[in-house]
């Protein structure tokens, strides 16, 4: 029997509450199909399966909030020759311990929620109709005799719900609160991350002029829809880079773990305030235009806060581009358990010197902030390099 | 097409990249990228729905040609000249 658990999603993350499942008992998954969406500090997250079977039984409840690491659901792996005796046993050990670690994180009973409504006047029809509509009773005045709420009141707030300002105002309030659960959670891995991690920071300057004209032309001979930005030369840039230096693209748990697959998070601003990061997975592996073609989606999801368990949870280093504009250079902060973040400014005209010469070029800058206890000065200069010698070579990429 | 048309679609695609921001207050004059906030990535999109909706192909380096909406609304109905022609 698998034990399919609330997978972390990221370091400032410790729980989620279940909002739906997409899955039954007797349906079967394969690896990367999304099982439930779960509510969480950053947006309703897709939770993504890792195992391929039969969805033996669903332990957790829809509205149940769920920690992470909790076991959620059992599955039964394909060609699983336990007896049913055995695996109702099993699930059976697995539901009580579920029971007692969910006891303090269980939503109040709906008992609770009943007496105080019970306190309000309200006929059982219009009582009926507001539970059906989700309309809070509290929140209605009644025109019924003694001030009771009526069948007419529940229909008049339930109409009144569903216009488009109503509408709206939901959307508007639930983003906010998304927002603020954004901002907890970049707060708390931050804090931890300076707490924690000592950083260092390097930085090179690199003259963009050839990557540019490339990019310009290669453009010129796309579609709009098609074209290239020049970010995604900076991330397939770095990536290469990081299959130079691999302790660059490491994990910090109880000592260095080197990571084989290069997912560099992207980090996306939002335009309300905070950052998401997701990552784009495989990036070394995958063309500019594949590149771009993840970000086509990648963005709108994340500005939206939709994103999926594996990209919120299987970053391997981050990236944070400021873009265009003034700002020449940015120092990040690394994302625990990473160990290095990089830092791409604007991309700048500035006076650049090169064979005894001076001349107008454009510059950016790119900086690493690195873990100290992983990573020291020269991996960090071997990295910068690498990543400058190939943006200089951009039809390589 | 005519300037009011023009402006309904430039309004139309930019609330839908800056949804929070009223782009109809945008003063014609004023620098569309910084009033409201679009990175490039946006203004991507936002160059691809011009495209689509009013049926012109805009080369890479005439973005610095749309910065207001002064500008734009010009290129625009400079485009949609030499295409009639």
């Amino acid at each position: 029997m698998i034990e399919f658990n609330m997978p972390s999603l990221g370091a400032d993350m410790e729980d989620g509450t279940l909002v739906e499942w997409r899955v039954k008992p007797g349906d079967k998954v394969q690896r990367g199909d999304i099982v439930a969406d779960v509510d969480t500090q950053k947006g309703l997250i897709e939770i993504e399966v890792f195992d391929e079977g039969i969805i033996e039984e669903l332990i957790i409840k829809e509205g149940e909030k769920v920690p992470v690491g909790t076991l959620m659901a059992l599955i039964i792996p394909e060609g699983d020759s336990e007896s049913s005796e055995e695996k109702t046993e099993t699930a059976g050990k697995k539901k009580k311990l579920v029971e007692v670690e969910r006891e303090a994180v269980i939503t109040p009973p709906k008992e609770k929620v009943k007496q105080s409504s019970d306190r309000v006047k309200i006929s059982p029809l219009a009582r009926k109709m507001a539970e059906e509509n989700g309309i809070d009773i509290s929140t209605l005045k009644g025109t019924g005799p003694e001030g009771s709420i009526t069948k007419k009141d529940v229909e008049e707030a339930d109409a009144l719900k569903k216009t488009p300002q109503a509408q709206k105002a939901i959307h508007e309030n639930k983003k906010d609160t998304m927002l603020h659960g954004v901002r907890s959670a970049i707060a708390s891995a931050m804090s931890k991350s300076n707490r924690e991690i000592p950083h260092f920071y390097m930085e090179t300057k690199i003259d963009m002029s050839k990557a540019l004209a490339w990019l310009q032309e290669t453009n010129r001979k796309r579609e709009v829809k098609d074209r290239l930005l020049y970010v995604v030369l900076l991330i397939k840039a770095m990536a290469k880079a990081l299959e130079k230096v691999p302790e660059v693209n490491a994990y910090w748990e109880n000592g260095l773990h080197l990571k084989e697959a290069i997912n560099i998070g992207f980090a996306v601003s939002l335009r309300k305030g905070g950052v998401v990061i997701p990552a784009i997975h495989g990036a070394k592996e995958k063309t500019l235009t594949e590149l771009m073609t993840v970000l086509n989606d990648l963005i709108p999801r994340a500005k939206a806060l939709k994103l999926r368990s594996s990209e919120l949870s299987e970053s391997t280093i981050t990236l944070t581009n400021i873009g265009e504009g003034n700002v020449a250079t940015v120092f990040g902060v690394i994302y625990p358990p990473q160990v290095a973040i990089v830092g791409c400014g604007s991309i700048i005209d500035e006076a650049w010197a090169e064979n005894g010469s001076l001349s107008s070029r454009p510059v950016i800058h790119i900086t690493l902030a690195a873990d100290h206890r992983a990573i020291d000065g020269y991996l960090g200069r071997q990295f910068l390099t690498a990543m400058k010698d190939h943006l200089q070579n951009p039809e390589m990429l | 097409m005519r300037e009011g048309e023009i402006k309904t679609v430039i309004f139309q695609l930019l609330a839908k990249i800056a949804p929070d921001e009223d782009s109809e207050t945008l003063e014609m004059n004023s620098n569309i990228r910084d009033t409201l906030g679009i990175d490039s990535f946006d203004f991507l999109q936002f160059i691809i729905g011009l495209d689509e909706e009013l049926g012109i192909k805009t080369p890479e380096e005439d973005y610095g040609k749309m910065t207001t909406l002064e500008a734009l609304i010009t290129y625009i109905k400079s485009v949609e000249q030499q295409q009639s022609k």
